[in-house]
């Protein structure tokens, strides 16, 4: 056997893109386990918000993460709420909802381009994220911004609606619906895609179970748990809609669930227009004099599962303790389960069914050799490698002239 | 079962252990346990009544060290704050990572920010820094000039 040298890169190198995070530990092509390191991102956030007062946690946690920054100021404002004992007005309940569907759809869009970046797919990239656009030039007309939309308080809402803009949202979802079922249906139609997805990376309800992880992780194994129907809060149990659950648990149902999704959240977004436009203009918020003394417990149901905020409070303006727990802390987690046992190829896959937050927790991986403990591939290279796969399974498929 | 259903029970079965447990809202509830018999709940509410584990969070209350696990009973959408109280002299407490695997990572967590010790944790080390910090540091521990005399 040669010699290896070992060249310490990382985990801060000029030539890494990203701090380091998973360890595949490999027998040739088979991945026998995976160790991670996290902490890279640790930005203190539960530290800071001890000396902030609440009106500015609201900009802190909204930063925590790009995609899902609706979700962290609305697990906080129902939070504080509780705390609070305030009933926030109708109108409020249905703006907020509509902000938080719009960022469902614009997530699972971009899980889409993404997984299909990880296959090979780049045209399935390009398409995903070009047709996400228009969600975000939404997000502009509504609320001033295309990422932190700071539209949450205390209480209610900063900013309404106008009517003027109500046939603008059903114009721009009607243009999405019709693009995001020809993406639907190009990826679940298509037979190389089933291949590399369809039994990779399986999540029995056991393995969920015990690692208690949320969203549409645990609906593609066939566990029925939502929090925008088990402890409702906004506008949930006010309209019509349904929780999408799937039995098999492998890396298809995940993005079978997420497309489905998005349908249900274009359906949810309709009814609240429809429900403002029925509604005079009245209170987007409720005055909230001051906090008492208290704990509350505030739960969202973000793009990758449940948030949860824990705020305790002492009467003065700042808590004394904060805790956010984001859904990527179970969620990743499970990868313990869905890599082990799988090829280096399908491990890239797997990784990413589970949607970490980029934002939240780091993305790179590396692949060791498991009896030397010496590295082999890094995180392009496996990325890689994963597009290779599909060449070679669409050359085996459709002959040598595509 | 119903919140208050559910208080009563927790009251009765483990009577000599639950030293306070009050409705806080309509769906919150917060129990103040003895340390000891943290394992024996957590297993029932695990395990019987198939509460999910949300994750736990840590304190230094000035007097003592405080963990609240939340567990949520996912078909009603109760949530139940499990209160311990540690004391600072000999600040260690029952590991629940053997019952299930989703406390492993906050464990290590609470362990590195507040320096409590999780007695038979299977693999206890640093989770958010390359143990290059300070030994016996522990950030969200409040400053000496608060802790009591």
């Amino acid at each position: 056997m040669k010699e290896k040298t070992i060249i310490p890169v990382g985990p801060y190198h000029p030539l890494q893109e990203e701090p380091e995070l998973f360890k595949l530990y490999c027998d040739g092509e088979i991945v026998t386990d995976i160790e991670w390191e996290t902490g890279y991102n640790h930005r203190g956030i539960e530290k800071i918000n001890e000396s902030k007062t609440f009106e500015q946690i609201f900009y802190v946690v909204e930063r925590i993460c790009g995609i899902c920054s609706t979700s962290h100021p609305f697990a906080f404002a129902n939070a504080m709420e509780e705390i609070a004992q305030v009933k926030v007005p109708d109108r409020a309940k249905y703006i907020r909802t509509i902000i938080a569907e719009l960022e469902r759809i614009h997530s699972h869009l971009l899980w889409v381009g993404l997984a299909g970046h990880f296959i090979g797919y780049n045209t399935v990239f390009m398409w995903a994220w070009k047709y996400r656009e228009p969600i975000l030039d939404l997000f502009e007309i509504i609320t001033g911004n295309r990422n932190s939309y700071a539209i949450f308080k205390i209480g209610g809402v900063r900013r309404d609606i106008d009517e003027k803009d109500y046939s603008n949202i059903l114009k721009i979802l009607n243009g999405v619906k019709p693009k995001a079922e020809m993406l639907m249906k190009a990826v679940i139609d298509d037979p190389v895609i089933h291949m590399r997805t369809k039994g990779i990376g399986i999540l029995t309800k056991q393995d969920i179970h015990d690692y208690c992880a949320v969203g549409p992780t645990a609906r593609a194994s066939g566990i029925d748990v939502d929090i925008r129907r088990d402890d409702p809060y906004a506008a949930y149990p006010l309209i019509n809609w349904k929780v999408i659950v799937t039995q098999e648990g492998d890396v298809f149902s995940k993005a079978v669930v997420r497309f489905l999704e998005i349908f249900e959240s274009i359906s949810i977004i309709e009814q609240c227009v429809e429900k403002l436009r029925k509604e005079p203009p009245g209170q987007i918020d409720v005055k909230v004099k001051e906090i008492p003394e208290g704990n509350g417990a505030g739960r969202a149901e973000a793009p990758r599962g449940e948030v949860f905020h824990y705020v305790i409070t002492d009467g003065s303006n700042s808590p004394v303790r904060h805790k956010i727990r984001a859904p990527s802390y179970v969620n990743v987690a499970t990868f313990k389960k869905s890599c082990v046992g799988q090829t280096i190829s399908d491990a890239t896959l797997a990784l990413a069914a589970v949607d970490p937050c980029y934002c939240c927790t780091e993305r790179m991986a590396y692949a060791y050799d498991s009896r030397t403990r010496q590295r082999l591939l890094d995180g392009r290279a496996l990325i890689q490698l994963s597009q290779q796969r599909t060449q070679v399974l669409k050359k085996n498929l459709f002959g040598k002239n595509t | 079962m119903d919140t208050q259903e559910f208080i009563d029970f927790m009251k009765f079965k483990f009577k000599h252990n639950v030293q306070r447990a009050f409705l806080r809202y309509k769906n919150r509830v917060l129990i103040d346990l003895e340390k000891d018999a943290l394992l024996k709940v957590a297993t029932f509410l695990y395990k019987e009544l198939n509460f999910r584990f949300i994750i736990a969070t840590g304190l230094d209350n000035v007097k003592a060290f405080e963990i609240t696990y939340h567990f949520s009973n996912d078909k009603t959408g109760l949530l139940a704050n499990i209160r311990v109280s540690i004391p600072k002299k000999k600040p260690e407490v029952e590991s629940l990572t053997p019952l299930f695997v989703a406390a492993d990572w906050i464990e290590r967590e609470i362990h590195e920010l507040l320096g409590i010790q999780f007695v038979n944790h299977p693999n206890m080390r640093s989770l958010l820094s390359d143990g290059n910090w300070g030994a016996g540091e522990y950030p969200y521990r409040k400053p000496a000039m608060e802790q009591p005399k």
